[in-house]
């Protein structure tokens, strides 16, 4: 803790300083004139190495360690297409500070370069909206979540997909009883009949369905829409109300003939992964698909709202 | 403005020269003829170092400890008690709700973006006018929490040096203007923001507010090669940070001032510099005026400052600073610190 006696400092001296010295005594001594260039050449090589090594090593993002989970992470609400993404990200984690359900978090160095950039594991924790002014967006500070979107209904993280239509209780004609995703879960949700303002968990709020909907049940876009059907907009304001459903149960009829319930997914789907996250089959019947989303440009999806006016 | 471009230049990784004698003032000119033949023994240093160390051991490198924790601290629990203060991270936060954003993550944003936006340029410009006020790398050496980690690696990395267990291989400085460039070309070329991805400022900054991440192995690394390969690698050869600070710093009022005078040349401040080479004008006939600030590239830590028997180098605040004459002058004044036992102990822990 203390600094070093005059002695040490002698020898810790910074040894380019020490070793000049050394050579211009030693110079006319030893090895004659060589010497000095010597330790030049001999610098400057570590130099080139220290420049080649450094920069290769940054280069190493290029490569995100491949993991057993291939699909694209959901990113917040209003991410920019990925590779804009990736670049205007500061990586500073302001939308996870804001967000209420903690559902963003931070990716690390097996990601590339996205290390740092801010994404959502819906099956862990999805965005519920239950912030109802998109926070996120508003707190980037460099636009990564772009600022054209006013509405949760705006937002297109992802496209939900019946991913396993097997495994679907609904699909299977069951109805579901108990605690969605077991006692071990921790992930919340805020359900508006229970605490408008605070988001509950998961396992301290059990369901007992004839058909397992809970996909829909939970679907914040849906449950927008049925409130402005009913007339009671969201925060009494009527620009909130999604222009489209999400997802709904329908009955369907195979090629087979055979007649089942089946979630049907609709246009009005943001993305945010409720669906997926509430599924209660050990895997995930539903899943929202990233890569569905850039067929349909996302800077393209909000110039057309914007367009529309309708958020005026 | 010679004397801008020189320190420029250093930053970029110039080596210091040795002024011609024309180019010395006629004042110093006058006490290095005085200070010739004058020997100094290492008895009288050890000293005049106990004399100056009697009240103020370490003074600067407490409070500056003390700041550079406060602030990451204040990133935690501004986050973990949700008061809003100083939330994001190191790369870009908001204090009270005004926008920051780190200089250089924020060039790397731009340049790999290719967008200048609004939010973006409220929070450069807020941090800018910020270190143009308080001395641009003094960032690296009071905020940086990678700096302090490198600073506690490097007292192991002297230990060992000193018996021989360690090395100390230098590189040219210049390779970090080198970094520089490479950096920015890499940003616009493959649009993506590559320094982040090695930055162990934004690494660790994050880690100590979101929680550790693997990425704190880079950081492990880093600090293995200063410890026994080569002192402070990063800071001195690497961190673009630094260079964007640096040219911060070269118009900025608060900086370390090294007055001649009274020095021994015995080169304590130079021993424990991050950046040795702006005191390389501390040596005998370097010194072109009796009082002179010190090169764009100190970090304003105030080791030297801690470290100087004689009190030849002082923080400055050009303008501000109340100057005693000389005549009144004592050889050591004896600076009257307040010593507070509660902050002493925290720091020695």
């Amino acid at each position: 803790m203390t600094n070093p006696t005059p002695e040490t400092q002698e020898q810790s001296v910074d040894t380019s300083k020490s070793e000049k010295k050394k050579t211009v005594k030693n110079k006319t001594i030893t090895r004659g004139p060589g010497r000095r260039a010597q330790q030049a050449r001999r610098q400057f090589l570590r130099t080139v190495a220290l420049a080649t090594g450094v920069t290769s090593i940054s280069l190493l993002g290029f490569m995100p360690i491949p993991s057993d989970a291939k699909r694209q992470k959901l990113r917040p609400p209003g991410a920019l297409l990925e590779d804009d993404y990736l670049s205007s990200c500061i990586k500073c984690g302001q939308c996870v500070q804001v967000c209420p359900v903690n559902a963003v978090k931070l990716a690390d160095i097996d990601s590339g370069y996205g290390l740092g950039t801010a994404y959502i594991d819906a099956r862990e924790q999805a965005c519920d909206f239950s912030c109802d002014g998109l926070q996120c967006v508003l707190a980037c500070p460099t636009g990564s979540l772009t600022h054209t979107l006013d509405y949760t209904h705006d937002t297109r993280m992802g496209f939900a997909v019946l991913d396993k239509p097997k495994i679907c209780l609904a699909v299977a004609g069951q109805g579901f009883k108990g605690i969605a995703r077991g006692a071990e879960y921790n992930g919340v949700l805020r359900y508006e009949e229970i605490d408008r303002w605070n988001p509950i968990q998961l396992k301290d709020h059990p369901y007992d369905v004839e058909i397992c909907d809970l996909c829909v049940q939970a679907c914040p876009i849906e449950q927008r829409y049925n409130q402005c059907k009913d007339g009671k907009y969201p925060s009494g304001d009527k620009n909130q109300c999604p222009p489209e459903r999400a997802i709904g149960l329908e009955l369907i009829e195979e090629k087979n003939g055979v007649r089942h319930m089946k979630p049907v997914i609709y246009d009005g789907c943001v993305g945010c992964g409720v669906c997926e996250m509430i599924c209660p089959t050990a895997e995930p019947a539903i899943i929202i698909d990233y890569n569905k989303l850039t067929k349909r440009p996302l800077s393209e999806q909000y110039l057309i709202k914007a367009k529309k006016g309708g958020h005026s | 403005m010679n004397i801008l471009l020189e320190s420029l230049a250093q930053l970029f990784g110039r080596a210091p020269r040795k002024p011609r004698k024309d180019e010395l003032s006629p004042a110093v000119q006058k006490i290095y003829f005085h200070k010739k033949g004058e020997k100094v023994t290492k008895a009288q240093l050890i000293a005049l170092h106990d004399e100056h160390h009697k009240n103020s051991k370490n003074k600067w490198r407490k409070r500056r400890w003390l700041t550079l924790i406060a602030v990451n601290l204040l990133f935690v629990v501004s986050y973990y008690f949700d008061i809003q203060l100083l939330e994001g991270a190191l790369t870009a936060s908001r204090f009270a709700g005004f926008h920051m954003a780190d200089l250089n993550s924020a060039l790397q944003v731009m340049l790999a973006h290719k967008v200048v936006l609004i939010n973006l340029l409220i929070g450069i410009v807020t941090v800018f006018i910020l270190w143009l006020i308080l001395g641009g790398r003094t960032f690296c050496s009071w905020v940086c929490p990678y700096h302090l980690v490198a600073e506690w690696a490097e007292m192991l990395h002297l230990k060992l040096f000193a018996r021989g267990w360690a090395k100390n291989y230098t590189f040219h400085r210049g390779v970090r203007a080198v970094f520089y460039v490479i950096f920015a070309l890499l940003a616009i070329v493959t649009g993506y923001t590559v320094y982040e991805f090695i930055s162990p400022t934004g690494i660790l900054s994050r880690a100590i507010i979101y929680g550790p991440t693997i990425a704190l192995v880079w950081i492990a690394v880093l600090l293995l090669f200063e410890i026994f390969l080569s002192r402070r690698a990063w800071c001195r050869y690497v961190c673009p940070i630094g260079i964007t600070y640096g040219m911060v710093g070269v118009l900025s009022p608060l900086r370390v001032t090294y007055d001649m005078s009274d020095c021994k040349h015995e080169g304590d401040c130079r021993a424990v510099c991050l950046v040795p080479h702006v005191l390389d004008l501390t040596i005998k006939n370097r010194s072109v005026d009796v009082e002179v600030g010190l090169g764009a590239d100190c970090t304003r830590c105030g080791l030297c400052v801690d470290a100087c028997p004689t009190s030849s180098l002082n923080f400055e605040f050009k303008g501000l600073t109340h100057k005693v004459k000389k005549e009144e002058l004592p050889l050591m004044p004896p600076s009257a610190t307040e010593k507070d036992p509660a902050v002493e102990d925290k720091i020695n822990d």
